[in-house]
């Protein structure tokens, strides 16, 4: 059912050398592009039915009544699963098992917790029928007053944030930072909720073969989701069958199975047949996981030198009422700056939401805006040039930490980027610049960063008797182009030209993979790969340098190496033989080798691993009107090896369109009395058009890193927000002299202010 | 699924008589239409469908040089009809400025004129709304309501007309035919839309059964063709409804303006028309002053429905910068950002 990836026949995929570092094209574009790669929706087995979401419109309260019978009675309605009629749970959706075992609704009860809450599904033989059936229920409510926004409660200190970061951290004396400073800056900013949108919505296909399942749906991490859905069913993890060969993107909310999906599973099994349940949009705005809104203050310090005496970040965040995830806001100004005091605290706020989640750059992305903001403040409060206040604050170490960085070539990165952008000529001041037409022309900047992080994933590596290869590893392609940059991996670690190999992924029947997030993927499954291929090729040379027929015989203590197909002596380039001809003469069908990739616990203890970069915006703005319209985006970033560079400038494109769309655009607009939101559709949730891209300029900075892994990547998949979302901020504010701080930037902040 | 009749009438006899009955409405390209019954927002009971209905999608010139437009003509035709663009390149601005260039294939004239709005209290169905439940309550009052209205609302409704193509149309006298029960009608533009006052729920002049077969330009709009333009503010480049916006059309002679045109979107439930700021430019020489004065007219009786007392600055600000640009002259080509403030920057 999942696509094999074969390269052999594409011009575009002809390699020189390494496959490793090479532009190729997406070796899934095609199927794509040709309406071929089939999604977890395009799957339709024999009797499948459509179940529909009834959801709650009231943000807080409970279900008094539902007509079921009225939903029955629509032509076409073949079950409505409701708290009364569903099949039993092995495990309460509320029990807290682990921290990542987010509380889902299962129709466990008539409590709403959120707008959007699922309170019935209607299954049925057509789609229609079942969307009917859903409005006939016309459920009756006990209401409650809703909690929305950050005012809405008492706000407290959480136990941890992100994933098991405490909450608050100081270093150093932030009294005496203080003390020292000749210029404090105190500025306070906001950031909205934002919602995932990704383009495919979440789906699953649910097939029951008694106690087995079968599931076709979209995934960042199958094997965390074959356990939690095995726990929560009362079976065997090994008994659910994940086809996860594309996903239409992710961002995070697709890395835990959701509420929303377990009910597709649950309806299949209610009903005895093959379900298909797929979230409307308007759908996905409430139980898929969320960025929470945050209010940042931010307190600074220098001294006439400009240099840093303190960094006080202090993030508000909204959670949900009935869960702990908490957007590590704060965390931004762990590594980013040197300052002898930083202190970064966190405070919670329960609200009438779904527990917010990790999205694209948890904590990073609105930390970095509130942060990259506040540097500017300084920097200009101090009279020193933006990139220049950055320069003299530069860490050497991780601040926090003291530890030394594995690698960091930012200071690269801001001088490429400075150069291509023009960024000497910047004036100092606000407000200085015109283009010929008259509109204001600002420059503006922020520092990118993304911790290097790494999950444990596994690999099968085969080579059969014909010499071609296989490598299997059950991973996930998001639209990053996993499918091509581990391919490229693969090929490289079985010495194997790219036509001779098969990439097989996406299903959870191969090796785990870990989960796809944290920026992560590439670096644990290409370690995990990379290891599968040294393992297989050693257990090659021990066929071969053994045997005294062998032209590698003896080359035991000297070594081998794998290339095009043959091991090579390595005292003896000449002296080498194919792998199909030491399989033959072994009698071997095919070998095979397993390979795992994780962090190293002893690099990562004596070293600070991160990603980094500088990205530099352009905006300018109609001095009367206000409207705004970023006009150049440049970003150089040093992030490890870079696998593929096609697909890199890619991501990080992806990420600084999302840091454009943070500063100007993305808001969910929440009615603050029905904790309704408003605009839960891709009309009024504004992401930017083509017309809103600026053209962009993507430089990536050589960095060998020898600590991180093996292959040296770091991973691209979220730093293109961080910074980018800042630097397009400070650039309205160099343009405008208007600094607004409640994102995204309203139309309203600068009409007042350009009077 | 929801059952509701659907019928294809081969004439538009049979279309009234069809679309007479309680509970039935007319669908064209349903751009607006099929979201609002997928929301539970609309629930016919019947779909009179008037896509094949002969002879309504043709633009023609007529004897006294004005033009007709098809009622089914699709926005993107129009606003790509040369002689169309050329005679009233304000309309074809504001046309190219909506919606997206997907919608605009499929949407039609008549539909651009019939569409809701897009006020997000009219699209919660579990919100109270008067438009849609007449005594309902109007929860945008006290709700979300940067972008409402600021002229012409009532306590009962506070929302807006979303279309950028009425703007221009109205300020350029457009008149729309409309066959009816008892026979064929005409109205212009400007009396189509209502204000909600106490009865938000009646949007147009139309009654049951009538239906929009076209749209007639006249001819003396072509004097304004030199000096044309649609600004809108909007909160993204493209697919995204006006904060404000603004169609200036003028007709200068020797130095002065003769006449003047001039409406807004986005401030009122209906496209506003501009009277007493065209009378008061009438006779001026273009210049930012009058201008100024002309946008204080335009806003003189404007008020904050909520959160948007900002939107009577811009309204002003927009209504100058329309001005200043139509005074400028009418580009000779469509800017490849119809609208937007930045469609002068060079290679926008």
């Amino acid at each position: 059912m999942t696509p094999e990836i074969n390269l052999t026949r594409d011009p575009a995929h002809l390699r020189h050398g390494s496959s490793i570092g090479q532009p190729l094209t997406r070796t899934d574009g095609v199927l794509k592009v040709t309406g071929k790669a089939r999604y977890a929706a395009d799957n339709h087995p024999p009797g499948m039915l459509y179940a529909v979401i009834a959801t709650s419109c009231i943000a807080r309260g409970r279900v008094k009544s539902l007509d079921v019978a009225a939903a029955k009675r629509h032509p076409g309605v073949v079950d409505v699963m409701t708290p009364a009629h569903k099949p039993e749970l092995a495990e309460d959706p509320d029990a807290k098992g682990n921290p990542f075992a987010f509380r889902m609704e299962l129709l466990q009860s008539d409590e709403v917790r959120y707008a959007n809450q699922a309170i019935a599904v209607v299954i049925a033989e057509t789609l229609e029928a079942a969307t009917e059936g859903a409005a006939l229920l016309s459920p009756r409510y006990q209401v409650e007053i809703a909690r929305v926004g950050l005012d809405a409660g008492e706000p407290y200190a959480p136990p941890v944030v992100g994933i098991g970061n405490p909450a608050e951290v100081v270093h150093g004396e932030i009294d005496a930072g203080f003390a020292a400073a000749s210029k404090l800056t105190d500025a306070t900013y906001e950031t909205p909720a934002q919602y995932h949108n990704a383009m495919e919505p979440h789906a699953i296909v649910a097939v029951w073969d008694g106690d087995k399942l079968f599931l076709d749906t979209p995934s960042q991490g199958m094997a965390i989701a074959q356990g939690r859905i095995g726990g929560l069913l009362g079976i065997p993890p090994g008994n659910i069958h994940i086809n996860s060969p594309f996903l239409g993107g992710g961002f995070g909310s697709k890395g835990l199975v959701s509420g929303p999906q377990m009910l597709g599973i649950m309806a299949a099994r209610l009903v005895g047949r093959p379900v298909n349940l797929v979230l409307r949009r308007s759908q996905m705005y409430g139980p898929v996981g969320h960025r929470a809104s945050t209010r940042q203050r931010l307190r600074l310090g220098a001294d006439d030198a400009g240099v840093l005496t303190v960094i006080d970040h202090h993030a508000r965040i909204t959670t949900s009422s009935f869960d702990d995830f908490y957007e590590p806001a704060a965390d931004a100004s762990h590594t980013l700056y040197a300052s002898p005091a930083i202190r970064t605290a966190h405070e919670a706020v329960r609200v009438d939401t779904g527990t917010p989640l990790f999205m694209r750059a948890p904590g990073e992305a609105t930390g970095s805006i509130a942060l990259e903001s506040a540097i500017d403040e300084m920097a200009f409060a101090c009279g020193i040039d933006p990139l220049d206040f950055r320069l003299r604050n530069y860490a050497e170490v991780e601040p926090t930490t003291g530890k030394p960085f594995s690698s960091k070539a930012l200071r690269q990165c801001y001088a490429r980027g400075a150069e291509r952008f023009g960024w000497a000529r910047r004036p100092l001041a606000p407000r200085q610049m015109r283009d010929e037409n008259g509109f204001l022309v600002g420059w503006g900047m922020g520092t990118a960063t993304f911790p290097a992080l790494m999950f444990q994933g596994n690999a099968r590596a085969v080579i059969r008797a014909d010499g071609s290869g296989v490598m299997e590893s059950g991973a996930h392609d998001m639209g990053q182009g996993a499918w091509t940059a581990l391919t490229q991996i693969s090929a490289d670690a079985l010495g194997l030209d790219l036509g001779e190999i098969t990439f097989r992924s996406g299903t959870s029947d191969l090796p785990d993979a870990g989960i796809a997030g944290g920026s992560a993927h590439t670096a644990t499954v290409g370690a995990a790969i990379h290891n599968a291929g040294a393992a297989v090729i050693a257990r090659l040379a021990e066929l071969a340098t053994p045997d005294e027929r062998s032209p590698l015989f003896g080359a035991g203590n000297a070594g081998v190496v794998a290339r095009q197909g043959r091991l090579h002596r390595r005292d003896d380039e000449t002296r080498s033989e194919s792998y199909a001809e030491i399989l033959a003469r072994a009698g071997l069908a095919e070998i095979d080798a397993s390979g795992t990739g994780a962090a190293d616990p002893a690099a990562q203890s004596h070293y600070a691993m991160h990603a980094h970069g500088a990205v530099f915006a352009e905006v300018k703005v109609d001095p009367e009107l206000g409207q705004i319209r970023a006009t150049r985006l440049v970003g150089a970033f040093a992030a490890g090896r870079i696998i593929n560079p096609r697909l890199v400038q890619s991501q990080l494109f992806g990420g600084m369109i999302w840091g454009l769309s943070f500063a100007l655009h993305e808001e969910a607009v929440m009615d603050h009395r029905s904790g309704r939101i408003l605009n839960a559709n891709l009309a009024e949730y504004h992401v930017p058009v083509n017309a809103d891209v600026p053209p962009m300029d993507v430089i990536t900075v050589d960095e060998h890193d020898p600590h991180v892994n093996a292959l040296g990547i770091k991973g691209v998949g979220e730093i293109g927000i961080t910074g980018s979302a800042g630097a397009v901020a400070n650039a309205v504010w160099h343009a405008t002299g208007i600094r607004v701080r409640r994102f995204p930037i309203r139309i309203e902040e600068l009409v007042t202010g350009l009077s | 699924m929801m059952n509701f009749d659907y019928v294809r009438p081969a004439n538009v006899a049979d279309a009234i008589a069809a679309a007479s009955e309680k509970g039935a409405v007319y669908l064209a390209s349903g751009t607006n239409l099929l979201d609002l019954m997928k929301g539970g927002v609309s629930r016919p009971s019947r779909l009179v469908d008037v896509t094949r209905l002969p002879g309504l999608d043709r633009i023609e010139r007529l004897d006294d040089g004005g033009l007709r437009i098809g009622a089914l003509v699709r926005n993107a035709d129009l606003a790509h009809d040369a002689a169309f663009a050329r005679d009233y390149p304000a309309i074809a601005e504001a046309l190219l400025s909506g919606a997206s260039a997907q919608l605009r294939n499929a949407a039609t004239v008549g539909g651009n004129l019939m569409q809701r709005t897009r006020c997000g209290y009219f699209y919660d169905a579990a919100s109270a709304c008067n438009r849609r439940w007449p005594g309902a309550g109007c929860d945008a009052l006290e709700g979300e309501n940067r972008l409402h209205a600021v002229l012409g609302w009532s306590e009962g409704c506070i929302a807006t007309h979303p279309s950028d193509f009425c703007v221009p149309l109205v300020a350029l006298d457009a008149v729309v035919e409309i066959e009816g029960r008892s026979g064929r009608r005409e109205l212009p533009l400007e009396a189509l839309h209502r204000l909600p006052g106490d009865t938000p729920d009646r949007e147009t002049a139309l009654e049951p059964g009538d239906l929009i077969v076209a749209l007639r330009l006249p001819a003396e709009a072509q004097g304004f063709a030199a000096h044309a333009r649609y600004v809108k503010v909007r909160e993204r480049t493209s697919y995204a409804f006006a904060v404000v916006s603004a169609a200036a059309a003028l007709r200068i002679e020797d130095g002065k303006i003769r006449e003047a045109r001039l409406a807004l979107g986005g401030v009122a439930a209906k496209p506003w028309r501009a009277h007493a700021a065209e009378q008061l430019l009438a006779g001026t020489a273009p210049d930012a002053a009058v201008y100024r004065e002309a946008a204080r007219a335009t806003l003189a009786e404007a008020r904050p429905s909520g959160d948007n007392a900002f939107k009577i600055e811009l309204a002003q600000r927009i209504v100058v910068r329309a001005l200043t640009l139509a005074a400028a002259g009418t580009p000779a080509r469509i800017p490849a950002l119809p609208g937007s403030p930045f469609s002068s920057v060079a290679g926008a």
